[in-house]
């Protein structure tokens, strides 16, 4: 890879210790992506807020780079482990520690955004603008919807892009690039964001290029896009998806029976205590249509929100929140499903949720029983 | 028998150890214990064994990008691998792991091998990653 002279000195130390650390997984990160040379990206979005994830190691290692590491472009981050309004029922060992992490990420001079939906909240940068995101939800989304080009980083090279404002020029970051050598087609119609999730968790197995083709499926809103991208996110390393149609490419069929599969495999219950919705983080597009869904009913189970605290406010502006409260739902902010403390085996014996990516990580790593059904299904089912 | 395979660097340096070979990838965040290096998905080939100090042949890692900073975490609790293949392609999360972690990587890219259908787990191999060397040695 061809560095700059700035480049250069900056890998050998000149520019302290941290900004030489960026470079070696920026140099890392470019061989394995096949990169001539480092571009400028405009933001940086980083993963690895929650101490849930990335535990005592990575706390010491953020209170250590903090000291010297200043971010040098548009920095946001993904959620923390609690709602810091609301930190009740967690040990104040895990809220020193998850408070240690949020201190380090604000002295390297990060946005307090907390938030797996960062494209929902900020202002977007014109199409065909570079940029470096962690979290692969947001990748994917950014890549696939929004125009913007940035690959399926890690927490640490989302870091790197952040405190040197730079990413490899390589893969999905190169126009030409952005194709799909291999198509799949749904043979039945998908409908749910529940089914565009089971797509999604297919696709990202299957793939092993950077990006997949999607064929015979209605072009999603935004709350099925938001469940394709993170359930593709999940299961993969594939970091965009496309609609075309196209004779070329290599086809791949993906049907009822494989769908129901996939959904076995997820879905270890038939039936939950406790209805978790967002992951991702939900929006004000589908806080409205749960609104809307609920019309005066109220949930008959415990519902958990997880939704920025950005999206958050402007939803209580509107009436919204109030709406979803007198509902039953509890909202927690700057926080997400995935890996929560807030849900244990101790307090919890099966969770509901519509996420294909919350399913995931509440059975593998809260080790939960999880049902899975879609949100329409959910408020007919568990509201009256 | 010995014998040497050409590979693509991608975090220099050298290492020895016992092969521990999948064809599945790893989601390091959801499948290791960070205290052993234990693989603790059920559903995965290496369920039961652990990573720590061999020389590990997977695809390439999948899922969360907070993958990253749990092999950081292994190294730290002296449970990392002593070095990595990708035997598909190296991953963003695998790369800028090992670089911070100093954990040798390197991949297979530009080789025409499917290292994973002929090397077993348990044969003594060298990593030399600066010149994109592994040498295996001899079966155990």
């Amino acid at each position: 890879m061809q560095l700059s002279r700035y480049e250069e000195k900056a890998l050998r130390g000149e520019y302290g210790e941290a900004t030489a650390a960026a470079y070696r997984i920026l140099i890392a990160i470019g061989e394995a992506t096949e990169a001539e040379k480092l571009t400028s990206i405009t933001w940086a979005h980083i993963s690895g807020v929650n101490y849930n994830t990335i535990g005592e190691a990575g706390l010491v290692f953020l209170r250590k780079y903090s000291k010297d590491a200043r971010v040098r472009v548009r920095t946001t981050v993904n959620p923390m482990g609690f709602d810091r309004t609301n930190p009740t029922k967690l040990s104040s060992k895990f809220v020193r520690k998850q408070m240690g992490i949020v201190r380090s990420y604000e002295r390297m001079g990060a946005i307090a955004s907390f938030t797996c939906i960062p494209y929902e909240i900020f202002s977007l940068p014109k199409r065909g603008t570079r940029v470096s995101f962690a979290e692969s939800s947001a990748a994917i989304f950014s890549n696939s919807i929004l125009g913007l080009l940035t690959n399926k980083e890690s927490a640490l090279s989302a870091l790197a892009s952040s405190v040197t404002g730079k990413s490899p020029y390589s893969d999905l970051r190169i126009q030409e690039h952005r194709q799909s050598k291999v198509s799949i087609k749904p043979t039945f119609k998908p409908k749910t964001e529940l089914d565009y999730g089971l797509l999604g968790y297919f696709a990202g197995r299957i793939t092993k290029d950077s990006c997949v083709n999607f064929e015979n499926i209605p072009k999603p809103g935004i709350m099925t896009a938001k469940a394709l991208c993170a359930a593709m996110g999940t299961s993969g390393s594939c970091g965009m998806f496309t609609l075309a149609n196209s004779e070329r490419k290599e086809l791949i069929e993906f049907d009822l029976k494989e769908a129901s599969t996939l959904k076995d495999e997820l879905c270890t219950s038939e039936d939950g205590n406790l209805i978790i919705l967002g992951s991702p983080q939900l929006g004000i597009n589908e806080l409205s249509y749960l609104s809307k869904l609920l019309r005066e009913k109220k949930f008959n189970k415990p519902c958990m929100i997880f939704c920025p605290r950005a999206i958050h406010t402007q939803a209580s502006e509107i009436g919204l929140t109030d709406k979803l409260k007198n509902a039953g739902a509890t909202f927690m902010c700057d926080s997400c499903s995935c890996l929560t403390p807030l849900v244990t085996k101790d307090n919890t014996d099966s969770v509901i949720t519509n996420s294909v990516k919350a399913a995931y990580y509440l059975k593998n790593s809260n080790k939960v029983r999880v049902a899975l059904k879609d949100l329409q299904t959910i408020v007919n089912q568990y509201s009256t | 028998m010995n014998f040497e395979i050409r590979c693509r660097k991608i975090v220099g340096g050298d290492a020895r150890g016992l092969s521990l070979v999948t064809k599945q990838p790893i989601n390091f965040l959801t499948m290791v214990d960070i205290k052993s290096g234990t693989i603790i998905n059920q559903e995965h080939e290496l369920f039961g064994k652990s990573i720590k100090r061999t020389i590990l042949f997977f695809p390439n890692a999948v899922g969360s990008s907070v993958g990253a900073y749990v092999l950081y975490t292994l190294k730290k609790n002296k449970a990392a691998p002593a070095a990595v293949v990708c035997t598909n392609k190296a991953d963003v999360i695998t790369a800028s792991a090992c670089a911070i972690s100093n954990i040798p990587a390197v991949d297979m890219v530009g080789t025409e091998l499917d290292l994973a259908q002929f090397i077993k787990s348990g044969l003594k191999v060298l990593v030399n990653a600066n010149n994109s060397k592994i040498q295996i040695m001899k079966r155990i």
